[in-house]
């Protein structure tokens, strides 16, 4: 019978595992358990192998690790390399990736040493009867949904975080955990130096509170912030407010910033561009403020508060202090 | 120096419908306009150009419609245009696009750097950048949304990752996948437009490729296919309009009753 393993590249930073790989073993238990296959992980980095026993406690038969001082880059060369043969030894039906920086810099480069079929940003995976996986994947700035099928060995996809479920995790889970001979591959792009830290990551919170050209001034996203901080989220600004230097890019809310899913999206004078709409339109409950009734926002929100966002988000405050 | 950009033509997403029963986008429901991630690496090559001195080739493939893109990227100063089209490439998915892409500048011959849009709004994939980097056994630097110096054989620039944003240095030959903040591209002038217009952009077709393997053109060589395309189903929402005195009281009320507030 024809291998049906599921390998997930397991993305992590500083040892720590990047929650979408809790989603993708969630998912692929669920197939592996259809197949009556095995969900593989593969583990690069360095300083890194205490997180392959949370793999195995998330649904993991087989954590492949592959622990050095080379791979701790986020160049996708190393990774690459490593991965292929791994790839090419264990032989899996299905690669998952995240749809992350780090998964869309390397899939593409092991899909084509494999000349292998890649989808990407896929949102639901869904196992065939005749063994094939349909992949379902926002196409046209999230307009229509492509439903998509590989017929190569293996079939690879990146998946965004935060469409699928992680599984539940179990500690008496038992799992091999198989450490690898790494192939050394040196990086040709030389790190001179960190940038600005991530200020903020809204693509892990559960409550964004977004701010758009309704605000007035940039020292107003302190206010911004205050209902924020209230509401256990983080701050988020629609692209206008990035591009006049208000607030730093990891803050941008849109297709062209970051696609997010928070459980309670707030939108502070935000209209709602196509592309801000792409960007939030997944959220569990949205609730959008502003004064102009006609905004795009209204059409897709849970609460729609016509009112001025300099009342209605100090009062908000002051209520969520009690 | 020689900078070679990919650009792709894409179609207005907010207008864009697709041919009844099928998979395929009709044509005529929207303008076709350059993927807008692309008028950035036209800018950068452009500015590149001006401060270092070199040639930009752009390159695209698609029907012969998309040689519009050429001649736009030809109005911000471009030196060359190809369009790849034949009905051998028709179909590709993002493994057969990039391969085929990656033969083309093998043909153009030497170049010292490659820059692309980090996605188009169409496909959304961004896998092409990388793919073609990895085709071409070529340094890549993704998500690079500043170009902070370029030299004759270097360049360095910022690069976005998930830890947050580095600065990196990288000598040629290397492809860059651009964001929308590499920086904000110019609008050409009439007489640019003018001039784009009567320029000439070639046209390559599969037997331009002949040193490629072309059983990886288009559909053949694609092994992933779009089964259906449908209008994801928009989620119920609750669509309370709320106004007046007293709606921020309504508002954290119905916010605390579904259980989304803190503690």
């Amino acid at each position: 019978m024809q291998n049906k393993d599921v390998l997930i590249y397991v993305e992590q930073e500083g040892g720590r595992v990047h929650p979408i790989a809790f989603e993708l073993l969630g998912k692929g238990r669920e197939l592996a358990d259809k197949t009556g296959s095995r969900v593989c992980c593969a583990l690069l980095g360095s300083g890194i192998y205490d997180a392959a026993k949370e793999l195995v406690a998330y649904g993991a038969d087989v954590v492949y690790v592959f622990d050095d001082a080379s791979l701790a880059t986020f160049d996708s060369l190393a990774h690459k390399q490593n991965l292929v043969t791994l790839i090419n030894e264990i032989k899996p039906a299905f690669v998952l990736f995240g749809a992350t920086f780090t998964g869309k810099a390397l899939s593409p480069r092991v899909a084509a040493t494999l000349e292998a079929g890649l989808n990407s940003n896929c949102t639901a995976l869904e196992l065939q009867s005749d063994g094939s996986l349909l992949q379902a994947r926002p196409a046209f700035t999230g307009n229509f949904l492509a439903h998509v099928k590989t017929k190569s060995v293996p079939a690879l996809m990146t998946v965004r975080y935060r469409a699928l479920e992680a599984g539940a995790r179990n500690d008496s889970r038992k799992g091999e955990i198989i450490k690898r001979d790494v192939q050394k591959v040196a990086s040709a792009i030389k790190v001179l130096g960190k940038g600005a830290a991530k200020e903020a990551s809204i693509a892990a919170a559960d409550v964004v509170v977004c701010a758009g050209r309704g605000l007035k001034k940039a020292d107003d996203f302190a206010m911004v912030k205050r209902l924020a901080d209230a509401l256990g989220g983080v701050v988020g600004a629609t692209r206008p407010l990035v591009d006049d230097g208000w607030i730093s890019k990891d803050h941008q809310v849109g297709f062209s910033g970051t696609i997010v899913k928070p459980k309670l999206y707030v939108g502070v004078g935000v209209s709602g561009s196509p592309q801000h709409l792409a960007g939030m339109r997944e959220s569990g409950t949205i609730v959008a403020i502003n004064s102009d009734p006609s905004v795009a926002l209204f059409r897709i929100a849970d609460y729609s508060v016509v009112g001025d966002i300099y009342e209605i988000v100090p009062q908000m405050i002051e209520l969520l202090k009690k | 120096m020689h900078i070679i950009v990919l650009a792709k033509q894409v179609p207005d997403i907010e207008k864009v419908k697709f041919l009844a029963g099928s998979n395929r986008v009709d044509r005529k429901s929207a303008d076709a306009e350059i993927n807008p991630f692309d008028l950035n690496a036209v800018e950068a090559a452009q500015q590149m150009k001006a401060n270092l001195g070199a040639t930009v080739t752009v390159l695209s493939m698609g029907p012969a419609s998309a040689e519009a893109v050429l001649r736009e990227a030809i109005a911000r100063d471009a030196d060359r245009g190809i369009l790849l089209t034949d009905d051998a490439f028709a179909g590709a998915d993002t493994l057969a696009t990039a391969y085929t892409l990656a033969a083309a500048i093998r043909k153009l011959g030497a170049f010292d750097l490659i820059l692309c849009g980090e996605k188009t709004v169409d496909g959304d994939t961004g896998q092409i950048g990388p793919a073609v980097a990895e085709r071409l056994g070529i340094t890549l630097l993704p998500f690079v949304s500043q170009i902070t110096e370029a030299t004759a054989d270097k360049i360095v620039a910022v690069i976005e990752t998930s830890a947050g944003s580095l600065n990196v240095e990288a000598a040629f030959p290397l492809l860059i996948t651009g964001t929308k903040e590499l920086n904000t591209p110019r609008l050409p002038t009439l007489k640019d437009k003018l001039r784009a217009r009567k320029a000439e952009v070639e046209k390559w077709t599969a037997a331009d490729l002949s040193d490629a393997d072309a059983s990886k053109f288009g559909a053949a060589g694609s092994p992933t296919w779009v089964e259906s395309i449908t209008v994801p189903p928009e989620k119920k929402r609750k669509g309370e309009v709320l106004k007046g005195e007293g709606s921020a009281n309504q508002l954290v009320a119905a916010l605390d009753k579904a259980g989304l507030l803190k503690g």
